[in-house]
């Protein structure tokens, strides 16, 4: 692997793990698998890009990005709570609406953002260079949205959010809706999501209304993986962990595209079975875990 | 305190397998009250407490909490009146945050949970001398994560935590069944201390018919989802366990014998 290629995965490991962290929020905190992310990615991308291209400022469409992912987050939090659809149906609903919703947005199925001032335009400073300073952005992107995620984590509303996930009985009993709690962090979540998409558009210089397929599956490849890795103990670890696996994931794709399997050469459309097989694997490595430790006991 | 009227609950009302849990209810309960209840299972004694609580809606009746008509009140919304602790030690708590966070939970119950930081270090401190009283050694684990602790010390925190915001009405529905006897007694010395602190109104659930002797100024046995026997006072004072035996034998026949009432 050439060192651009290894620059290449780590810019991409830190910008979703942007998303990552959304996901993170729904699938393990609220525990809501959440699949509206398929189509909240494109959307955050579809967002920013229509908006660049009328002439706001970068950030600016970047924030409006999010607070459209936030209202996507709502609509499926709002099927799933007040008209109790399903957690997971909810959502696809949703995903399926977002699909021509971004087409609307966008006027078209995708947008080219060439000579667009960009956040890393913005931000460029002589003395980097390109492929150091995106990476560095997304990482500091990524750091932040931790950071906010472990401070908000710990407030009551936070406190409020987890226990929804893992008690919602318990969460009631204490005087809390657990409906709005799910409508908060959908909605968080989303807006992550969409966020990523807004940079991973300003990055590429591109946005489509396909580039959220497999999104929610990589999400969860990469919660898992981190997990495995860095642990669960605690917010701080958790989050840790969603960044790590991120890259991990990342890396791990481009490894496997990089190489040939008998005369089978893979290529970028082959990503989402790697990442379906990837998601398998780590979902069974606990139980086969388990079932060794039985047999030698 | 609590009033009860014509209170009725039906599951799966309409189809084949309808259930009336709660037949007809009409129950007030003072303040300071410490009343145990008793009855063979599927009486309807549960129910009766989610149905206080709200986690059920009636299909008849009203329930009123200090002269306020709760009976459509969402859970969420009377929890500010209601502590509760449940049967089984795991639901009281949430098993992967830690022994403060669920503190400030319900410390801060019936409130909006806002953007304050969950945990202060005056909270850290004040939770510690309440847990300190516990006598398990706990008020040094305070950032240990619940899921690690026994069904015993998780039953006890979630007591404390019931009473930790004084509630109007403390409902207990059979919540040392599940703990060995030894802890099962250490939880309902505990009970009985909080209660007796705080003068708190409180409905206790028990299959215990000496427990439910011993404890509390006023016993309630229900039947079919029925209140059958309701006595108070020196009435229930002389109340003795073969009484007891003798209601349901009335009840029941010789069906009595395999019953799990029978834990004396
Ligand atoms: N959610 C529910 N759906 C349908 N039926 C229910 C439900 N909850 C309780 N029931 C039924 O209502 C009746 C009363 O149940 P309840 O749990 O109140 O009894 P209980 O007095 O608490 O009994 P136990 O001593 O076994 O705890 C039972 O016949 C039960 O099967
Ligand atoms: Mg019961």
């Amino acid at each position: 692997m050439s060192f651009y290629t290894f620059m290449g995965s780590v810019e991409q490991g830190l910008v979703y793990a942007v998303m990552v962290l959304g996901v993170y929020l729904t699938f393990r905190v609220l525990d809501f698998p959440d699949l509206t992310v398929d189509g909240t990615l494109p959307l955050g991308a579809a967002v920013t890009g229509s908006l660049m291209l009328q002439g706001w400022d970068p950030f600016t469409s970047l924030g409006m990005a999010m607070l459209a992912g936030a209202l996507a987050g709502c609509v499926t939090g709002f099927l799933a709570t007040k008209l109790r659809i399903m957690s997971l149906l909810a959502s696809i609903i949703t995903m399926t609406a977002l699909y021509s919703i971004n087409i609307r947005i966008m006027g078209r199925p995708n947008l080219a953002l060439l000579n667009q001032t960009t956040i890393f335009d913005a931000l460029a400073v002589p003395a980097i260079p390109r492929f150091l300073l995106t990476p560095l952005i997304f990482l500091a992107v990524a750091g932040g949205c931790k950071l906010v995620l472990d401070l908000f984590l710990h407030t009551h509303l936070g406190l409020a959010l987890r226990g929804t996930g893992d008690n919602p009985q318990m969460i009631r009993s204490q005087g809390v809706s657990t409906d709005n709690m799910i409508l908060i962090g959908v909605s968080l979540s989303n807006a992550l999501v969409a966020l990523a998409g807004g940079l991973v558009a300003q990055s590429q210089g591109f946005a489509d209304v396909g580039m959220g397929i497999g999104t929610i599956v990589a999400g969860l490849a990469s919660v898992i993986l981190g997990e495995s890795l860095v642990g669960k103990e605690s917010v701080l670890r958790q989050t840790l962990s969603a960044i790590v696996g991120s890259l991990v994931y990342r890396f791990a794709i481009v490894v496997a595209l990089s190489y040939q399997v008998g005369f089978l050469r893979l290529t970028p459309s082959d990503l989402n079975l790697i990442t379906a097989v990837l998601v398998v694997v780590c979902l069974t490595i606990p139980m086969l875990r388990k079932r060794m430790r039985w047999k030698r006991a | 305190m609590l009033q009860i009227t014509n209170l009725r609950k039906v599951f799966n009302e309409g189809s084949i397998n309808e259930m009336v849990a709660i037949r007809s209810i009409n129950c007030l309960v003072e303040k300071g009250d410490f009343i145990t209840v008793i009855g063979s299972n599927g009486a309807g004694k549960s129910t009766l407490l989610n149905l206080v609580a709200g986690t059920f809606t009636p299909n008849e009746g009203d329930i009123f909490i200090s002269g306020e008509r709760v009976t459509h009140w969402p859970e969420h919304r009377r929890a500010a009146y209601i502590g509760r602790v449940f049967q089984n030690p795991l639901s009281g708590t949430c098993a992967t945050m830690t022994i403060e966070e669920n503190f400030a939970l319900a410390g801060n119950r019936g409130k909006k949970p806002g953007l304050r930081w969950g945990v202060t270090r005056r909270d850290h401190k004040a939770f510690q001398e309440k847990i300190r009283l516990l006598g398990l050694g706990l008020e040094y684990r305070l950032k240990d994560r619940v899921g690690l602790l026994s069904g015993g010390q998780r039953q006890s925190l979630t007591l404390l935590m019931a009473t930790l915001q004084r509630p109007r009405i403390l409902l207990l529905d059979e919540h040392t069944a599940a703990l060995d006897p030894p802890t099962a007694a250490q939880v309902l010395k505990l009970t009985q201390e909080l209660i007796q602190e705080m003068g708190l109104t409180s409905i206790m659930v028990t299959h215990n018919m000496r427990h439910a002797l011993e404890l509390g100024n006023r016993l309630v046995m229900m039947h079919g989802g029925k209140i059958i026997l309701d006595v108070a006072g020196e009435e229930k004072r002389r109340l003795t366990v073969q009484d007891l035996l003798n209601e349901f034998a009335k009840l029941k026949g010789d069906a009595v014998a395999d019953d799990k009432m029978l834990l004396i």
